[in-house]
């Protein structure tokens, strides 16, 4: 193998995907499950600009898809640290097992 | 072997180790410094790809912005009984078969994807001017629903995360 095509990228990919997955199954800490949703969204990111370099007519797009999902991605944490605080200034805990008063 | 395998090899297995560490890493703070290195390793191959402007707005804005607003969240909520909750072994089996599995799905298919698209590596990608042009030709209308949105969401946060004025009122009713 001398030169590097789609699958190693995508295969990476994969792995931070199953890693955020995991992160988010796991985690306890509010703050936790937020780190793993950055890393489904990093991982989503190297599908897009992997494919822009080796995907022939895909290469102004898969720039452009990544750049929109950063800035989605930096909102997103921005809303999710919003409603951690608050949740912490209610109860007094980040444990998202603690947070079950809409349970039906 | 040529250069860029060898980059490649490294920066993905740094990257992928630092994605480990963040699942498995008990504390919390740690976690967050190893989510900055996978943001980091992940800026890096872009780099590698070519792609010069993405990896810098993910240095810019991600490293720069996103993290700093995580580790401030750690912060302000890191008090000693938070920084480590554990988790029970059954949570882990469960996650850990569900992430294993869609791994194994994943890989599969990126597997046939390559094999359908051998390495066409010619041309480099469009830089920074030519995505500009296209975040104002083509791409205008996502470009303006996105930065409206970011506009939107970062009002409702900072609306959300006030400080509140009179808590004992609101407490009594």
């Amino acid at each position: 193998m001398t030169e590097l095509g789609l699958t190693p990228y995508l295969a990476l990919g994969a792995f931070l995907f199953a890693c955020g997955l995991l992160c988010i199954a796991t985690k306890r800490n509010a703050v936790g499950i937020l780190m793993g949703v950055e890393l489904v969204l990093n991982a989503a990111n190297v599908n897009f600009v992997a494919c822009a370099r080796y995907v022939p007519n895909f290469q102004l797009e898969g720039q452009v898809f990544a750049l929109l999902v950063i800035v989605l991605a930096a909102g997103e944490a921005a809303v999710a640290l919003a409603i951690i605080l608050n949740f912490y200034n209610n109860h007094a805990t980040v444990d998202v097992d603690k947070a079950d008063e809409l349970k039906g | 072997m040529s250069l860029d395998v060898v980059l490649f090899a490294v920066i993905a297995s740094a990257t992928g180790l630092s994605a480990l560490a963040v699942v498995f890493s008990r504390n919390i703070v740690r976690s967050a410094v190893w989510l900055l290195f996978t943001l980091v390793g992940v800026s890096l191959l872009y780099f590698l790809i070519g792609a010069a402007f993405v990896g810098a707005t993910q240095l810019i804005v991600y490293v720069g912005g996103t993290m700093v607003l995580v580790v401030f969240g750690v912060m302000l909520t890191a008090q000693q009984q938070f920084l480590r909750i554990r988790t029970r072994s059954a949570e882990w089996l469960v996650g850990g078969a569900l992430a294993a599995s869609l791994f194994a799905l994943l890989v599969t298919v990126s597997l046939r994807l390559g094999q359908a698209r051998p390495a066409t590596s010619s041309e480099s990608l469009p830089g920074a001017g030519q995505l500009g042009i296209g975040f104002l030709t083509t791409y205008l209308l996502p470009f303006e629903i996105i930065s409206v949105h970011l506009l939107v969401v970062l009002i409702g946060a900072a609306y959300l995360a006030r400080a509140k004025r009179r808590p004992v009122d609101r407490g009594a009713a």
